[in-house]
């Protein structure tokens, strides 16, 4: 009789311990690996932090040194820059694909894959082979006699070619998820009240693929505001430092000036205000989701 | 005919780079040759040091990733705890936080317990990274599993363990695989954070030393030795996306990426 009463209450808290034990080694791993580095990454700026040799502290220097940093400040307006344009062809580009690859025929699986391809290569794999596709002794592009990065404006298209390639058919998949989720009632209904196929893309397509789009476009901003590889791999930064991007430059003051509490400083600027631009975005997102 | 072309000619130039540098790889002076395979064995430390620490870190991260991910995806789909809720917030808030800006703490942390330019280090980064889609993704696989199928295997006495090996892995095998493939992808790939957290060259994966090569040679860069470098890396992926495709895709139409 006992048994009955108690064995539910017993019952339930060995429940709870077990599935503490099971979620354990995630709880260490968040703790450890992640919110620790967050706390970490706040002290580290507030203190000279040489990558040898005791810290120091020395609030606020580390911040008010990040506006007399010239090649930072450039990083900026190029990282910006650089976001706005590759996010705008981005976009257009994997939406055009997804258009293309939408429907259910013959051979459509073979055009998703080839699109989607590249986006199965590495990013630092994809930049190596740009950087002799697009060399012209020994890419073959070389009769076109266009000096792919030795100017920065070449640099930075050239760039740009190669994000597309590589993350075209990515975005392209994140979109078709979107696309499908379309019930084909609806272009059905559309088409049997007289609309053409402008006025379904303008009117139907693009208003129900909004929260789609918009997680895309997150991934995009954030993903180009943070790019590293690219410019690290393909450009080294050139031509005259006019490919640096944001990231690189906490990576400098890390790495070659072993200024890590610099390093950390900017890397809690970027912090906020990449976690700020989120929120604000996926405010947006669940507002398009819900309506 | 109009459906086809344009779409063929697009397929062309997306693969176009991929076929050229398979091609670029094996031509010499003098036509086909495996001269820059040859070649490449040889640099640095020896590109099967390379292939070795790449394979490793990819092993490491995609057990540990597979462990962490089924345990905590079985907690947060059948269990009830405290701080839960709490738990699963914070690792999708993971997706939150950009990637590079906790490199550098995590560059010093790894050095305070030990795991300074060790490939189990940089290891763990990436199973904390692959965490927030590997959870969500095994908690739903968990959450599609009628409970019936377990409820009669705890009523005949098994601990909940033994129901997990028995009876509910074969069940999500398929999210196991997808998670896999994310996790092999991200780590095999990844350049970042290996340049960051390893500093031995005898460490260092397959991207950060074929990078380090092409920057170290400065003008004389061997662009043929180049391009096979590229063709180690991305043969193993190709092929993998290309025979596990459905999962994949099936990462992206789980919503995990949303966060």
């Amino acid at each position: 009789m006992n048994d009955v009463v108690t064995s539910p209450t017993r019952l339930r808290r060995g429940r709870a311990l077990a599935g503490w034990a099971y979620a354990a080694p995630a709880a260490v791993i968040v703790a450890v690996l992640f919110l620790a580095p967050l706390v970490l990454v706040v002290i580290m700026s507030l203190h000279k932090w040489p990558l040898l040799g005791p810290a120091r502290p020395n609030f606020p220097a580390n911040y008010t040194k990040i506006p007399d940093d010239p090649l930072f400040l450039d990083s900026v307006l190029f990282t910006l820059k650089y976001t706005v344009i590759i996010t705008i062809l981005l976009s257009a580009v994997a939406l055009g694909l997804a258009l293309l690859v939408q429907d259910r025929r013959r051979g459509v699986g073979f055009f998703r894959t080839a699109f989607f391809l590249p986006g199965a290569v590495g990013f630092a794999a994809a930049a190596l082979l740009f950087y002799g596709l697009l060399n012209n002794d020994f890419g073959p592009f070389g009769f076109l006699g266009v000096n792919w990065i030795g100017s920065p404006n070449m640099a930075l298209t050239s760039t740009i070619l190669l994000v597309l390639w590589r993350f075209a058919g990515f975005d392209m998949l994140i979109l078709l998820t979107g696309l499908q989720a379309i019930p084909i009632e609806v272009y059905e209904a559309a088409r049997a009240d007289g609309a053409n196929r402008w006025q379904i893309f303008t009117r139907i397509t693009l208003p129900l693929l909004r929260p789609t789009l918009a997680l895309m476009l997150i991934l995009s901003i954030t993903g180009s505001l943070l790019a590293f590889d690219q410019f690290f791999i393909f450009t080294n930064g050139g031509p005259d430092n006019s490919t640096v991007s944001m990231v690189m430059v906490v990576y400098r003051n890390a790495f070659f000036r072993f200024d890590l509490g610099g390093a950390a400083a900017l890397s809690v600027v970027l912090l906020v205000v990449l976690v700020a631009l989120n929120a604000v975005q996926m405010r947006i997102l669940r507002g398009a989701t819900t309506r | 005919m109009k459906y086809y072309s344009p779409r063929l000619a697009l397929a062309v130039i997306f693969l176009f780079p991929l076929i050229w540098s398979g091609w670029a790889s094996v031509q010499g002076p003098d036509g086909f040759t495996l001269a820059n395979y040859r070649s490449i064995t040889g640099f640095g430390e020896g590109l099967a040091t390379y292939v070795g620490n790449s394979l490793a870190l990819s092993g490491m991260t995609v057990v540990g990733t597979l462990v962490v991910a089924t345990l905590g995806g079985y907690a947060f789909a059948r269990f009830h705890f405290p701080g839960k809720n709490l738990l699963f917030l914070a690792a999708l808030a993971i997706l939150m936080v950009p990637y590079a800006t906790i490199l550098i703490p995590l560059y010093v942390l790894l050095d305070y317990v030990g795991l300074q330019n060790s490939l189990l280090g940089v290891s763990l980064v990436f199973v904390m990274f692959q965490l927030p889609f590997a959870l969500y993704m095994m908690r739903n696989s968990f959450e599609a599993i009628p409970r019936e199928i377990e409820e009669s295997a705890l009523v005949d006495g098994a601990g909940s363990f033994r129901v997990l090996l028995s009876v509910l892995l074969p069940a999500v095998r398929p999210g196991l695989v997808t998670v896999g493939l994310f996790a092999f992808l991200a780590s095999w790939n990844d350049f970042f954070a290996p340049l960051i957290l390893l500093s031995d060259g005898a460490s260092f994966p397959l991207p950060v030393a074929v990078v380090s090569m092409t920057q170290r040679t400065f003008g004389a860069i061997d662009y043929g030795v180049l391009q096979a470098g590229v063709m180690v890396m991305a043969v193993p992926c190709l092929v993998l996306f290309l025979v596990l495709q459905r999962y994949y895709v099936r990462g992206f139409m789980s919503g995990a990426l949303r966060g």
